[in-house]
This record gives C-alpha cells, sequence and structure tokens, in this order.
C-alpha cells in the first residue's frame, strides 16, 4: 500500500527546515471516502452503457472535500507565476495579467451563455468580438480577422492553409515551398510539416536579419511564402524587412507573419503596413491573456485584402445595419471562398476573447502604443546593464527582448545551470537553448509590466551568479537549493517516459 | 572533441564512412545536443536516397534536430537497436550509434576531418 500521509524526506540537508513532499492525489485517496453526497434522485433510472464499455477497475482517487482542497492548495503553493514574481521567459510575453479582465470574463452576459444559442439571445456577445475584430485590424494593418484559432500553433496552421487555398485559386499547383529563417519558432516548420509542404531553412546575417542572399537564392515560383517573425527570436527588428517581403512577393509567394513578438510593435508598426499578407496574434502573449499553465490561448488570424475571402467560417459579421439609436444586427457570415471551419464553436470566448478585449479598451489606442514602447525600453535597460558581463552575440538595440550567451570562458557553467540558480534568487528563469543559433541562448523577454526596481534586482542577480560560477561554481551547477525541490533529472523524465496518473501494473511491483 | 581522421562530415554535423558505407552524426553534433532522448529513423532498407534527404529526427533535453543524409545510395541497412538505446549517440557516435548503411553511397558535399575541426572550432565563437 502506497503512504497515504505527506512524508518527510530523510535527506532534508536542514533538519530545521523539513522538505514536505506532497503525495498525488490518488496516493491520498482511501476507499469509501467521499467528498459529495448526492440527494435521492428524483427521475427515473436509465440502462448504463454496454458492459463492454464500462471501466469499473478506474484507481478513481476517493477524497474528503477537505483533502482535495488542500491537495490543490499545496501544490499552488509550489508554483511560481506572474502574479509571484518576475518572469521574464523570452518569447512568452509573460506580461502581468491585470485582475479587471478577470471580472469582465465573468460577467453573467458572458459566462452562463452558450454557442448555440439564437443569435437574437447574444448580441452583446456578438458585438464585442466584431468590436475585438475591429480593433485587431487597427492594430495590424490587416483588411479581415477570425478569432477561431485555439492558439498561436493553430492560427499559423491556419495561416498556411489560407496560403494554400489563395495559390490554388489562381491554379498556381507547383509551390510546395516554405521559406524559414534559422531562428524561427519551432511550431513554424511544424506547422507546415503538417501540411505536407517542404520546409526551405534560409540563414540569418551576422547582424541577425534574414540573410538576403540565400533568401534570393531560394525564391523560385515553387516558393508558397515564408514566415518571418518580426522582430525576431533575437529580439531583433528586421533591417531589411520591405526588401525580404519585396523579394518573396517577387517570385510569387505570400508573407505569414508570426506574431508572437507583436508586443514591440503595438502602435508603432503595423505588419499589414509592411506587406505582410497573413499574421496570427497571440492574444495570450500581447494582449495579457493568461497562459503557462494558466491558458487556454487564442490565435486569431489577420489578413490582407486578397485574402479576406478564404478566412475560416463563421466570421462575425453585420446582418442587418443599425439606424438612429438602433444597434446593428450581429450573426455569423460565411467568406467567398472559405478554407472551412477550424474549430467547434467560435474560439475561446470567455477565457481569451473578453479579457483581451478589456486589455485593449482599458488602454486605449495611446496605452497600446505605451505598452511597445515600455517593453523595448525595459530590454534595452537590461541588456545595457547585462552587456560587460555576459557575451550578446547579436549586439545591436533590441527590441522588446534580447538573447546572451549563458557561458563563461574557462568555466563549465551552462546557460541551464544559470537558470536553475536565478531560481534560487526567486526568479523564473529566462527561455534556455532557444533560438538555436546562440550557444547556450538566454532568451531575455522583461515586457513593459516590471518597474525599474524589479529589473535591477534581476541583473543583479545574474551578475553575482556570473561571480559564483567563477568563485563557486558548484554551486551554480547544483542549483537550484532553495525550491520545493532541487534539480529535475530531465533526461531521465524524457527517457522513461511514464505519462499515465497511476501506475500500470506492469510498473506497481517495481 | 573526437573528429576520426578516416570519415567524411557535412556541414550540418553528419559523418560518412566511405569504407563502409554507414553515416550517423559527429561528436560535435552530439555534445551541442546534450543528452539525446529520443531519435526516430525516416528511411527503410531498400529506399534509395540523395544526399541531404532528412534520414532520422533526434531529440535531446534541449533541442530537437533533422539528421540529413551525407551520401546519395540504396540503404543497405538501418540501424533498428539505436531507438531503443538513443544515449548511444551520445556515449559512441562513430561506432553503435551509426544510423543507415548505405551501398554503393556516393558522398554529398562532404569535408575532410581538418576542414571539419576547423568548421566547428570556428562556430565555438
Amino acid at each position: 500500500m502506497i503512504n497515504a500521509s505527506p512524508t518527510l524526506s530523510a535527506d532534508a540537508p536542514d533538519q530545521t527546515k523539513v522538505k514536505i513532499v506532497e503525495p498525488t492525489i490518488f496516493e491520498l485517496s482511501s476507499p469509501g471516502r467521499t467528498g459529495v453526497t448526492f440527494p435521492a434522485s428524483d427521475v427515473p433510472e436509465t440502462a448504463l452503457p454496454p458492459e463492454e464499455l464500462l471501466r469499473p477497475d478506474l484507481p478513481l482517487p476517493e477524497l474528503a472535500e477537505v483533502d482535495v482542497v488542500r491537495h490543490y492548495m499545496h501544490l499552488s503553493s509550489f508554483n511560481y507565476s506572474v502574479d509571484t514574481g518576475f518572469y521574464p521567459l523570452g518569447s512568452c510575453t509573460m506580461k502581468y495579467n491585470p485582475k479587471i479582465n478577470e471580472d469582465t470574463c465573468r460577467l453573467p452576459g458572458f459566462l452562463y451563455t452558450h454557442p448555440l444559442q439564437p443569435i437574437e439571445t447574444v448580441q452583446g456577445n456578438l458585438a464585442l468580438m466584431y468590436q475585438l475584430q475591429e480593433w485587431l485590424k487597427e492594430i495590424s494593418g490587416f483588411a479581415g480577422v477570425t478569432l477561431q484559432p485555439a492558439a498561436g500553433a493553430h492560427g499559423e496552421f491556419t495561416g498556411v492553409l489560407i496560403m494554400r487555398a489563395y495559390h490554388k485559386s489562381r491554379g498556381d499547383h507547383k509551390r510546395v515551398k516554405m521559406l524559414i529563417p534559422d531562428s524561427a519558432h519551432g511550431t513554424n516548420p511544424a506547422s507546415v510539416g503538417m501540411m505536407g509542404m517542404n520546409v526551405v531553412q534560409i540563414p540569418s546575417d551576422s547582424r541577425g536579419n534574414v540573410d538576403l542572399k540565400a533568401l534570393e537564392a531560394a525564391c523560385d515560383d515553387t516558393v508558397v511564402g515564408m514566415m518571418l517573425t518580426n522582430p525576431n527570436t533575437l529580439g531583433l527588428f528586421d533591417e531589411n524587412i520591405e526588401k525580404v517581403i519585396e523579394l518573396v512577393h517577387g517570385c510569387g509567394g505570400l508573407m505569414y507573419g508570426d506574431g508572437a513578438n507583436l508586443n514591440a510593435l503595438l502602435g508603432i508598426v503595423r505588419p499589414g503596413d509592411l506587406g505582410f499578407d497573413v499574421m496570427h496574434f497571440n492574444l495570450h502573449k500581447t494582449f495579457a491573456v493568461p497562459h503557462g499553465g494558466g491558458g487556454p490561448g487564442s490565435g486569431p488570424v489577420g489578413v490582407a485584402a486578397h485574402l479576406v475571402d478564404f478566412l475560416p467560417e463563421p466570421i462575425v459579421g453585420i446582418i442587418e445595419e443599425g439606424e438612429d439609436d438602433l444597434p446593428p444586427l450581429y450573426g455569423f457570415v460565411k467568406p467567398a471562398k472559405t478554407i472551412g471551419r477550424m474549430k467547434a464553436f467560435h474560439g475561446h470566448f470567455g477565457g481569451g476573447l473578453v479579457r483581451a478585449f478589456t486589455y485593449i479598451a482599458m488602454h486605449g489606442a495611446g496605452g497600446l502604443k505605451d505598452i511597445a514602447q515600455y517593453a523595448v525600453l525595459n530590454a534595452n535597460y537590461l541588456q545595457a546593464r547585462l552587456r560587460n558581463t555576459y557575451h550578446i552575440p547579436y549586439d545591436r538595440t533590441c527590441m522588446h527582448e534580447f538573447v546572451a550567451e549563458g557561458r563563461f570562458a574557462g568555466s563549465d557553467v551552462r546557460a541551464l545551470d544559470i537558470s536553475k540558480r536565478l531560481m534560487d534568487y526567486n526568479f523564473h528563469p529566462p527561455t534556455n537553448y532557444f533560438p538555436l543559433i546562440v550557444h547556450e541562448a538566454l532568451m531575455i523577454e522583461p515586457t513593459e509590466t516590471e518597474n525599474k526596481d524589479t529589473l535591477d534586482a534581476f541583473a543583479d542577480a545574474l551578475i553575482k551568479i556570473a561571480e559564483e560560477a567563477k568563485t563557486q561554481p558548484e554551486l551554480v551547477k547544483s542549483a537550484p537549493h532553495t525550491t520545493k525541490f532541487g534539480r529535475m533529472d530531465e533526461v531521465k523524465a524524457a527517457r522513461e517516459l511514464v505519462l499515465c496518473c497511476w501506475l500500470p501494473e506492469d510498473f506497481s511491483d517495481q | 572533441m573526437n573528429v576520426p581522421s578516416h570519415l567524411k562530415y557535412t556541414k550540418s554535423d553528419e559523418w560518412f564512412d566511405p569504407a563502409t558505407g554507414k553515416a550517423g552524426i559527429s561528436d560535435y553534433a552530439q555534445g551541442q545536443l546534450s543528452d539525446i532522448v529520443f531519435v526516430e529513423i525516416l528511411v527503410e532498407e531498400g529506399e534509395t536516397i540523395e544526399a541531404g534527404k532528412p534520414i532520422a529526427s533526434v531529440e535531446s533535453v534541449k533541442a530537437s534536430a533533422q539528421v540529413y543524409s551525407p551520401a546519395s545510395g540504396k540503404v543497405a541497412a538501418v540501424n533498428k537497436a539505436l531507438p531503443d538505446k538513443p544515449e548511444l549517440i551520445n556515449s559512441d557516435p562513430y561506432g553503435e550509434a551509426w544510423m543507415i548503411q548505405l551501398e554503393g553511397g556516393t558522398a554529398g558535399d562532404v569535408m575532410d576531418a581538418a576542414a571539419y575541426e576547423k568548421y566547428c572550432a570556428e562556430r565555438a565563437h
């Protein structure tokens, strides 16, 4: 029998600070315990499904309500979140999620509606979706927006489907190649691979821009388009963006923008104006929808005028114009050459769309511009403070993030060790080992949320760790020391996959 | 870093043995990837492949990577034991961790050991 109570770990280094190990909820289970009592049934009993569909041996945990509440409260106290501290996870835009968003998405009119309700009964919801589409169009410079995609990579897949449909509609069937820079997010080639297209990797030049010569050589009449993140994952705005787009358009390709880094551009540059044809937004990054364990995400896609007809159906439109004091009647419309539906219902409405709408409404046009400017200022401030301690391989004025090397001459301390040691200073580690074109990458994105005191404390910690790497490398290499658990065995976790909530019988004897 | 002199190397860090027709990834590549936790061989015995075609995908705790064929030819054998022991790529990249063996393989765009060593040293900066 498995131990059913919290255990004290015997190897706790300091006996005054015993480490509490939280069992799984299955281990806390005891036969017969229950958290709810059902009232006597007042409806007729119906037969159970056929026997072969019943699984009487499922080890569902049996616990009292208080046990469940305590279990999850314990686990939540092990967690690190934007609400507990600085979270400079590059490329993820872990900004603070204002609490007013939580109020609005719980308004009964939003919370208690069903996606299958007649449109006459959900006009408020549709008006919000319509207005959000309009705002996203205005922010990005695109002509049409779908709110359907469930998250960023789903938005990419939607965007690439639209690109393919566009070429096909013109009878252009030769196009099978997607150009993707070596600094791209891994989801870009994955989305393209799912479509059965070929990925052609385009190198970066010494300043971190797309290598124009390599791009030019790859541009021919088999190119579907190019997927580009701008600013890219080095946090750098491509200095030749207009030339890049010209080359791709010149061979008949379309330009896809990965909107992961839109936070740097709000109110400053509109991707549609630059010549991008398609882009996905990450509402869970740029527009403060919770993510990273607090999801789900939301990945609307914007398109330029020549692609509007290919958007997924349905999108929210005006069915009858309003007049005088009467608002318009909102409903669902089907684009003429739609690629079809990408998701059941209408996107992540309450979790994503209402929160993003609130965030944009609360900031207004001027506020959105402030977001981009403070995000860029904060990243540049941190980069300047760390420049003399950490090598920055593509060192120029950055946008919302920058990438440093987590290694020092004559030391075997690595980016991973530095990241783990940061946890001892109560900071979430930056993204590490990405992008792949930087050795021992530490990708740091402070976001606009943080004040100078926090940025300074973080820079101080990183500078101190660089010193520790010289004077006490073992301290850094065995970190973290102050967290509930020490360093995880990532190799064992990846090689010996046990993904069940309970141990299958084959393992339980071992 | 171990760079055996009898092998040929690609810019994408695969090795090719012209004598045996075997191919895999270099010691430099495994060092950069760190602990390899997954490998899948993407070609089958009997298949004829061109140099540059993806032959395997490997994943480490840090990253995942495609492995491209350093040579063209007919696949005479694939290392079926490797997917069960991906750690061999870390411990013996040129030996037990061979990935495919080509029959009548013709090397693609490859360099010799000295040139490859120099190429790796340049990338360390």
